[in-house]
C-alpha cells in the first residue's frame, strides 16, 4: 500500500488552501485527490464577480479566484493532483481508497483532510409535493448548464428560495433572455447577500415572494405551471391566499448541505475541524456552509496547518 | 404484411413475462409499448416486493398466482442474472386482538400454500428488529418474502426475450384492433400490424384495448399509491419487510427493503380518475410518515430523499386473465393491480396455457436461451471485484454518478441496451438516483445519451418526447 504524509480529499478552494498551507508549514508529501478534471470546483461555473473582496482586497470572479490558488498548488512541486479520482471509502486507521480509470487505489496517509464541499438540497429535501415532470432544476445545476455547456434549461422560470446562488441565477437566466417570473421565499427576509439583493434582483425588477411557499407543481412532461401559498412567520398557510404562475421551469435554491457521507460510513464524527479519529480532519463547506468563498480560504488555511503540525508531532 | 402468432399489448413486467415465456417456442412474436422505453407504465413506480401471498383470499386467482410466482421467481432472476434477496416479512401486532387476526391470516395463508409461516414473539422482535416500535408484542413471519428491482427485472425479460427471437416496437400505440377471421389488424402508430393471436397486458390502459374489439365487462380504475424513499445511509433500519395489519383496501403502510439499498416507506391507496396522475400529495406524505413511524419511530422526514405516485389498475377484486370467445385468439391479462408483480412469472405460464387450450399449436425450439448475462453494476460490487472490473476494462472507474457510484461505461452500456431518456438511463444504472438527484451529473448523463444516440442535447429527454431537459442551445442558433 502507498504511503504518504497527507492526504486531501476534493480539489476545489477548501483543497486547495488546505494543501497550500500544509505546504508552507512543512509538509512535503502531498496527495490531492479530485474527482474533475479540473482544480477549483464549483468556483468554475460561477463566472460572476464578488469574490476575494475579503481575502484578496480585490473583485474577483470565481474562475480568477480559483486560478489564483490552481497556480500556487502547480508551484508546490510536492503536491501531486490526482484527476478523475473519487473516494469511495475513507477508513479510521487513516487509509484512503478511490478509483480513477483503470485503477482502484488505497493510500495510507499520516493525516488526511475531508474537503469534499456541499450539495444542494432537492425540492424532495424541503417536501414539496406535487407531480415531477422535466423542468425542475437545483440552481447549480442550471448555472453548469447556461455558463459551461452554453445551455437554456427554460424560458419561464420560478425561483424557490432566495440564497445567493438562486438570487444569482435569477440575474443570469434574465441575461440569457429568460423570463424570471417569481422568487418565492418562504421566510421574510432574503437568506443571501444585500449585495445579491440590490444587484440580481432590484436591479432587475425580478418579482420577490416572501412569505410564500409553493404548494404544488404542475405538469405531466415538463413543468406547467406552480402553486403558491401565503405563510405567516411560523409557515403556517394562509387560507385563502394560493395562486398559480405559469412557468416551464424551476430553480431550486432552498440551502446547501455538507458532503460528508465519507466520514459518515467509517463511523467517524466531526469535532470542530477535527474528527473522532486523531489526524482526520475536515474543512470548507464539508465541515460548515459558509458564505462566500474567502471565509473557506481561511478556515483551510487553519486546517492545513493543523494538519501538518499533527504531522510533524507524530 | 408479416403475420406474427402472437402480438402483446404493453411491455410492463406482465407483457415481458409472457414474451420471455412464449419465446421458448416456434412462434413469432411481437410486443408493441407506447412508451419511449420499457417498464414506463406501472412496473416502474411500485414497491419491488415479492409477496408471499398472505392476505389474498385462498380462492382468488391473484393469490394462487402470487404463491406460484414467488415460487418461480427465484429460478427465474438466476437465469436473467437479476438480484432477488429473499429478505422475510413480519406483519406486526400491537395487542391481544391483532394477534388472533393474525392467526387468521396465517391459516389462511397456509391453505393458499405460503409455506414456513410462523408467529414470533416480542423476544425475537427485539432481538431481530431492534428499531421496530417497542410496544409491537408478536409477528406474522413469512421467510418467503422477498425484494427485486422492478424496472431490472422488465429489462432483463425483454433483453432475454429479444435474444430468443422477439420483436419489440417502443413509441408504438396501438390505436385500433379489427378482427379479420382468422386475424387481428392491429393499427399502430408505426403502422399495420397483422397476428393471429393478441393478448392485452396494457396495464392501466387495458380497458381501452379491450373496448376496441368490443369487449367491455370491465373498467380500469387507477388506485394510486404515493411512496417515499429514505436516504441509503438508513440501509439497516430493517432487515426484513415490515407491515401493519392490512385495511381492505391495502396492506397498509409498509417498512420496504428495497434492491438498490435505501429503505421506503409507502404506498398510500386512494382510488383517482386520471390515469396519468402522478402526482404526490401533502396528505399522502404525512400519512405515509405518521404510519411509518407506528411501526418504527426513529424514521424523521429529514431521511426522505425522493419520492413518487404509481396506480394500481384496477378492475374489481382480483386479475382478469381471460380468453375471449367473443373474438377467439385475443386473451385480456387486465387488472393487474398488486401482486402483478410476484404473480408476473405464473402468470405468464397461465397464458402459454390459455394459448394451448385455445387451440395455438406450440412446439419448443430447438434451441432456447434461457440465461442472460447479468449487467455489472459497481454499486452492487464489493471494492476487491471492483478492482477486478476496472482492471480488466479501465473505463468502469471513469465514475458519472458519484452518489451511487455508476461509471460512464455503465451508462453507455444501459443506452447500448435501449435507455434512451434521463430516466432510463436512471432506472437501468441508478445514476441520477440518489441524494443530490443529478444535480452533478445530469449534463454529463445528458452529452453521453447525446453521442451515443447520436442525436442533439437538446433533444436529449427526461421520459420522452415533451419532457426536454433544456430550450435552447446558446452555441449553436438553430432557430
Ligand atoms: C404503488 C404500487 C406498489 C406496488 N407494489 C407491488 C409489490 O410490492 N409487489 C407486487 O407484486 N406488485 C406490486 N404492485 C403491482 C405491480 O406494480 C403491477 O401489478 C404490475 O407492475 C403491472 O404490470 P403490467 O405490465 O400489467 O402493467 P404496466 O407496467 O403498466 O404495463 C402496461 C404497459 O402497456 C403500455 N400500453 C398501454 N396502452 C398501450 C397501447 N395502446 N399501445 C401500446 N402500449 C400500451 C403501457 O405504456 C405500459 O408500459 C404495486 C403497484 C403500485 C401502483
Amino acid at each position: 500500500m502507498v504511503k504518504r504524509d497527507l492526504v486531501i480529499v476534493g480539489g476545489g478552494p477548501a483543497g486547495m488552501a488546505a494543501a497550500v498551507s500544509a505546504h508552507e508549514n512543512g509538509v512535503k508529501d502531498i496527495l490531492l485527490i479530485e474527482r474533475d478534471r479540473y482544480l477549483g470546483g464549483i468556483l468554475n461555473q460561477c463566472i460572476h464577480t464578488g469574490f476575494g473582496i475579503n481575502y484578496f482586497k480585490e473583485i474577483l470572479t470565481g474562475p480568477e479566484y480559483a486560478d489564483r490558488f490552481i497556480k500556487k498548488v502547480r508551484d508546490m512541486l510536492d503536491i501531486e493532483v490526482s484527476f478523475n479520482s473519487i473516494v469511495v471509502k475513507l477508513a479510521s486507521d487513516k487509509t484512503v481508497t478511490f478509483l480513477k480509470p483503470g485503477r482502484l487505489e488505497t493510500v495510507k496517509a499520516k493525516a488526511i483532510i475531508m474537503a469534499t464541499g456541499c450539495r444542494e438540497k432537492t425540492r424532495e429535501m424541503v417536501h414539496i409535493q406535487g407531480s415531477r415532470p422535466a423542468g425542475i432544476f437545483s440552481a447549480g445545476l442550471a448555472q453548469k448548464l447556461i455558463n459551461i455547456e452554453g445551455l437554456l434549461p427554460g424560458k419561464e422560470v420560478v425561483v424557490v428560495g432566495s440564497g445567493d446562488i438562486g438570487l444569482i441565477m435569477a440575474r443570469r437566466f434574465v441575461m440569457e433572455g429568460a423570463r424570471v417570473k417569481a422568487i418565492i421565499e418562504i421566510q421574510k427576509e432574503s437568506r443571501g447577500l444585500l449585495r445579491n439583493m440590490v444587484q440580481c434582483v432590484e436591479d432587475f425588477d425580478i418579482p420577490v415572494y416572501f412569505n410564500h411557499k409553493i404548494s404544488r407543481i404542475f405538469g405531466k412532461s415538463r413543468v406547467e405551471k406552480v402553486s403558491v401559498i401565503r405563510v405567516d412567520d411560523s409557515f403556517n398557510e394562509i387560507p385563502g391566499s394560493l395562486f398559480e404562475i405559469q412557468c416551464d421551469t424551476i430553480l431550486m435554491s432552498v440551502g446547501l448541505i455538507s458532503e460528508n457521507e465519507l466520514i459518515d460510513m467509517a463511523g467517524i464524527r466531526i469535532e470542530e475541524n477535527k474528527t473522532s479519529v486523531p489526524g482526520i480532519f475536515v474543512c470548507g463547506n464539508s465541515f460548515k456552509i459558509y458564505d462566500i468563498v474567502d471565509t473557506v480560504t481561511k478556515d483551510s488555511f487553519l486546517v492545513g496547518k493543523l494538519a501538518a503540525n499533527y504531522i510533524t508531532n507524530q | 404484411m408479416k403475420t406474427y402468432d402472437v402480438a402483446i399489448i404493453g411491455a410492463g413486467v406482465t407483457g415481458t413475462s409472457i414474451a420471455r415465456e412464449l419465446a421458448r417456442y416456434k412462434l413469432d412474436i411481437a410486443l408493441f409499448e407506447k412508451e419511449e422505453e420499457l417498464a414506463f407504465g406501472v412496473s416502474k413506480s411500485n414497491s419491488g416486493i415479492i409477496h408471499p401471498g398472505i392476505q389474498n383470499s385462498p380462492d382468488s386467482l391473484k393469490g394462487r398466482l402470487c404463491v406460484q410466482g414467488n415460487f418461480l421467481i427465484r429460478d427465474l432472476s438466476k437465469e436473467l442474472n437479476i438480484d432477488f434477496k429473499e429478505v422475510g416479512e413480519l406483519i406486526v401486532a400491537f395487542n391481544e386482538e391483532e394477534i388472533r387476526e393474525l392467526l387468521r391470516l396465517k391459516k389462511e395463508a397456509e391453505v393458499l400454500g405460503v409455506p414456513r409461516l410462523k408467529i414470533v414473539d416480542k423476544t425475537w422482535l427485539r432481538q431481530n428488529e431492534p428499531n421496530l416500535n417497542a410496544e409491537a408484542v408478536a409477528a406474522l413471519y413469512a421467510p418467503t418474502a422477498g425484494i427485486i428491482s422492478p424496472y431490472r427485472l422488465v429489462y432483463g425479460l425483454a433483453e432475454n426475450a429479444v435474444r430468443n427471437g422477439v420483436e419489440i416496437f417502443t413509441e408504438t400505440k396501438i390505436e385500433n384492433i379489427i378482427y379479420s377471421k382468422p386475424n387481428f389488424e392491429i393499427l399502430a402508430s408505426k403502422g399495420l400490424f397483422r397476428s393471429r393471436h393478441v393478448i392485452n397486458s396494457a396495464g392501466l390502459f387495458a380497458d381501452e384495448i379491450s373496448k376496441m374489439l368490443g369487449i367491455d365487462y370491465f373498467k380500469i380504475r387507477p388506485r394510486k399509491g404515493e411512496e417515499f424513499i429514505l436516504d441509503k445511509k438508513k440501509e439497516s433500519l430493517i432487515h426484513h419487510l415490515i407491515l401493519p395489519l392490512p385495511s381492505k383496501t391495502s396492506k397498509g403502510v409498509i417498512i420496504i427493503k428495497t434492491a438498490d439499498g435505501n429503505p421506503m416507506i409507502g404506498p398510500t391507496a386512494e382510488d383517482i380518475e386520471d390515469k396519468e396522475d402522478l402526482s404526490t400529495s401533502d396528505s399522502g406524505f404525512n400519512k405515509v410518515l405518521s404510519s411509518a413511524r407506528r411501526l418504527i419511530p426513529s424514521i424523521n422526514d429529514k431521511d426522505i430523499i425522493a419520492y413518487f405516485a404509481g396506480l394500481r389498475p384496477v378492475a374489481g377484486d382480483d386479475f382478469i386473465i381471460n380468453h375471449e370467445n367473443k373474438a377467439p385468439g385475443f386473451i385480456n391479462v387486465a387488472g393487474i393491480q398488486s401482486p402483478g408483480l410476484t404473480a408476473s412469472p405464473a402468470i405468464a405460464l397461465l397464458v402459454a396455457n390459455i394459448l394451448k387450450d385455445n387451440g395455438l399449436e406450440i412446439k419448443k425450439k430447438f434451441i432456447f436461451h434461457a440465461h442472460r448475462k447479468g449487467t455489472i453494476h459497481l454499486f452492487q460490487s464489493p471494492l476487491l471485484k471492483i478492482e477486478k472490473i476496472i482492471k480488466k476494462d479501465p473505463s468502469y472507474g471513469d465514475i458519472v454518478c458519484r452518489c451511487e457510484m455508476v461509471s460512464a461505461k455503465e451508462i453507455k452500456d444501459a443506452v447500448k441496451k435501449g435507455a434512451k431518456t434521463m430516466d432510463g438511463v436512471k432506472f437501468r444504472t441508478r445514476a441520477q438516483a440518489g441524494r443530490c438527484h443529478g444535480s452533478f451529473c445530469a449534463t454529463r448523463i445528458m452529452k453521453i445519451l447525446a453521442e451515443e444516440r447520436k442525436i442533439l442535447v437538446t433533444s436529449v429527454t427526461k421520459r420522452g418526447k415533451g419532457s426536454e431537459i433544456v430550450k435552447e442551445d446558446r452555441f449553436c442558433f438553430q432557430e
